[in-house]
């Protein structure tokens, strides 16, 4: 089956979703032969023109909520694709030894374009199935415990250590708060600023509130052109703020989640672009891009010792608010 | 909240804050429902003497319950960017950011002062759950980074009393980027060996809980504090289940394994002052063999 066919479009999609359906329409329509094929060649070119300018204008001017949607599009790429994609030698590791083994957050060694480090990341599953097994990306503190674990070992081995951020926000269970939710994520947020080896950190698609910066605090920080990244969801502060969560649209825009806002608040170092339309239409570009910048950012590191590279990572922290407001 | 604040208009309260509150004022327990003289209150460090609940405490009157002989010099909170996303809601932030100030004479939600505990001189700082409900936006951050910094260059252990019900979303990603900035002030006092000890009231939850709060450490809990990443009504409606007695209190924190003790506000100065004393004998060692 055609992928278009499969593709989910969002709401504000429509009318490409309408161009692109009008284009296959047309090409299905191929009589074989005949005079009749080089007008609708024509007319199939004349349509794509018209379908690139359109994602080019839509995506060129996505409100706040917008990105919020494609930040979470069911076919974005996930951690799970990026390890497999940009990545080889991928060697998963399991568990935090104390509890038990949260898939919310998938880590191992690998190697990425020749040079081994350490890889983690959120993985919030692509079909009913996975997505139950990696609870949507919400991680517990044994998935906390286990990204500590991994940063400690990446750290002793002088692996540099690069994350993938794509989460709603860490799990609010019964469970999660027994054995100390809270804790957790302090600790790893405590352990990213403790490194003594390059750490980047990009924001692929969510970046919710506490859940994310627990794995977050790097020497660089990145964030996908359409990713977001926030204290709190839109809804849970529309619910809050407004006590109702249909003014999400409000709070999406006052709360400044996207990647160009955060940019200009000297929060994040870089913006990774998408191929026109998102990274959902293109997957594979994607991420080649992303693995292109994370090249550039550790190539940037390069050379600096292992207490440098703390102490740079720290007094960036420390200047956030002080400059670009 | 406090009968006072709950019906005393906010220009009013600011005239009757502490020694100026009348005698026949009533105070009426959360908990218990009983009434006590507010006068008769506060001199029990807001500890209901019916029932002991621990309600919240202003900074002032925290400082004047810990410091030898009420004495001790306030440090300067750092000014910050005001409203640096321009956010409003059904209201505007600096309208919000009035109110709260109006309300309780303070800049923001924290406070921090210098001063001797037990006779060990130490720094403590002091968020206010009545500052917008002691949430934690670049102020908040930046007063704990300035009382590390203190810390720090005097030598001397810190202090930090949580209260707070999370971030401040009025100031959206900044206010996040909080948790990792006072983590590294944090990390400062841990490299030069000084103590860094929590005291947790109620209430401390979301990012305030998942940072500074659960670093220290010594993990001092109030007893009855609620303390939690996620509040409980989140999670009632994430699971639809009914919570566990008692979930999410300080006692509860204990049985888990997540507070090295619970203590009574009234023992809360002399527990500091052992802690203190004990946790600073290696560095004055340390100090004296150099
Ligand atoms: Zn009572």
């Amino acid at each position: 089956m055609d992928w278009q066919y499969m593709m989910t479009f969002l709401e504000f999609e429509k009318p490409i979703a309408e161009l692109e359906g009008k284009i296959r329409e047309l090409r299905s329509f191929s009589p074989g032969s005949g005079k009749g094929e080089v007008d609708i060649t024509a007319e199939v070119s004349q349509l794509e023109g018209k379908l690139s300018k359109l994602l080019k204008d839509t995506y060129a001017d996505l409100s706040p909520k917008q990105k919020m949607q494609v930040a979470r599009h069911p076919e974005r790429p996930h951690f799970s694709d990026i390890a497999n994609h940009l990545f080889e030698d991928f060697v998963p590791l399991a568990g935090d030894r104390a509890f038990g083994e949260d898939e919310a957050i998938i880590g191992g060694m690998a190697r990425f374009r020749g040079e081994a480090c350490v890889v983690m990341g959120h993985e919030k599953g692509s079909d009913t199935q996975s997505r139950i097994k990696h609870n949507f990306g919400m991680a517990r503190p044994e998935g906390y415990r286990k990204a500590i674990r991994l940063m400690e070992m990446a750290d002793r081995f002088g692996l540099p250590i690069l994350t993938m951020v794509d989460t709603p926000g860490a799990y609010p269970g019964v469970g999660a708060e027994e054995r100390g939710q809270a804790e957790a994520i302090a600790r790893s947020t405590d352990t990213c600023l403790n490194l003594r080896v390059p750490l980047v950190c990009t924001i692929v698609g969510e970046g919710g509130s506490g859940g994310a910066v627990a794995i977050a605090a790097g020497n660089k920080v990145l964030m996908m052109e359409h990713a977001i990244y926030s204290v709190i969801s839109p809804e849970g502060c529309a619910s809050i703020l407004w006590r109702t969560n249909e003014k999400a649209e409000e709070a999406a825009n006052a709360l400044k989640i996207t990647a160009q806002d955060l940019m200009k608040l000297k929060v994040i170092d870089g913006i990774v672009e998408e191929p026109l339309g998102g990274a959902h239409r293109d997957p594979e570009r994607a991420m080649n891009m992303l693995g292109d910048q994370i090249e550039q950012s550790l190539r940037e590191m390069a050379g600096m010792g292992p207490d440098k590279l703390r102490e740079l990572r720290r007094e960036k922290f420390l200047a956030i608010g002080e400059i670009g407001l | 909240m406090s009968w006072l604040t709950n019906y005393v208009k906010p220009k009013l309260q600011k005239v009757l804050k502490s020694k100026d509150t009348p005698d026949n004022l009533w105070h009426k327990c959360k908990s218990c429902g009983q009434m006590i003289f507010h006068k008769e209150f506060v001199a029990n460090l807001y500890v209901c003497a019916h029932c002991e609940t621990h309600d919240r405490m202003p900074p002032a009157e925290r400082f004047s319950s810990l410091f030898d002989n009420d004495n001790y010099d306030l440090l300067d909170m750092p000014k910050v960017k005001q409203d640096p996303l321009k956010f409003r809601d059904s209201k505007k932030y600096p309208d919000r950011l009035k109110i709260a100030r109006n309300t309780t004479g303070d800049e923001d939600a924290i406070k921090a002062a210098v001063g001797k505990i037990g006779g060990q001189e130490c720094v403590v700082a002091v968020q206010n759950f009545f500052f917008m409900g002691g949430s934690m936006g670049m102020a908040v951050g930046e007063g704990i980074i300035a009382a590390a910094r203190h810390a720090h260059k005097m030598n001397l252990p810190f202090v930090m009393f949580t209260a707070s019900g999370g971030a401040r979303m009025q100031e959206g990603i900044l206010s996040l980027m909080q948790m990792p900035r006072t983590t590294v002030a944090l990390q400062m006092l841990r490299d030069a060996g000084l103590p860094y000890i929590v005291v947790l009231t109620d209430p401390t939850s979301g990012g305030v809980s998942a940072s500074y709060a659960m670093l220290g450490d010594i993990q001092i809990a109030e007893p009855g504090a609620m303390i939690a990443f996620s509040g409980p009504r989140v999670i009632e409606q994430t699971i639809r289940e009914k919570l566990p007695e008692g979930f999410q209190r300080s006692e509860y924190l204990y049985d888990h394994g997540m507070v090295d003790m619970v203590t009574h506000r009234h023992d809360l100065k002399d527990r500091l002052a052992s802690v203190l004393s004990l946790s600073m004998a290696g560095a004055y060692r340390r100090k004296a063999a150099v």
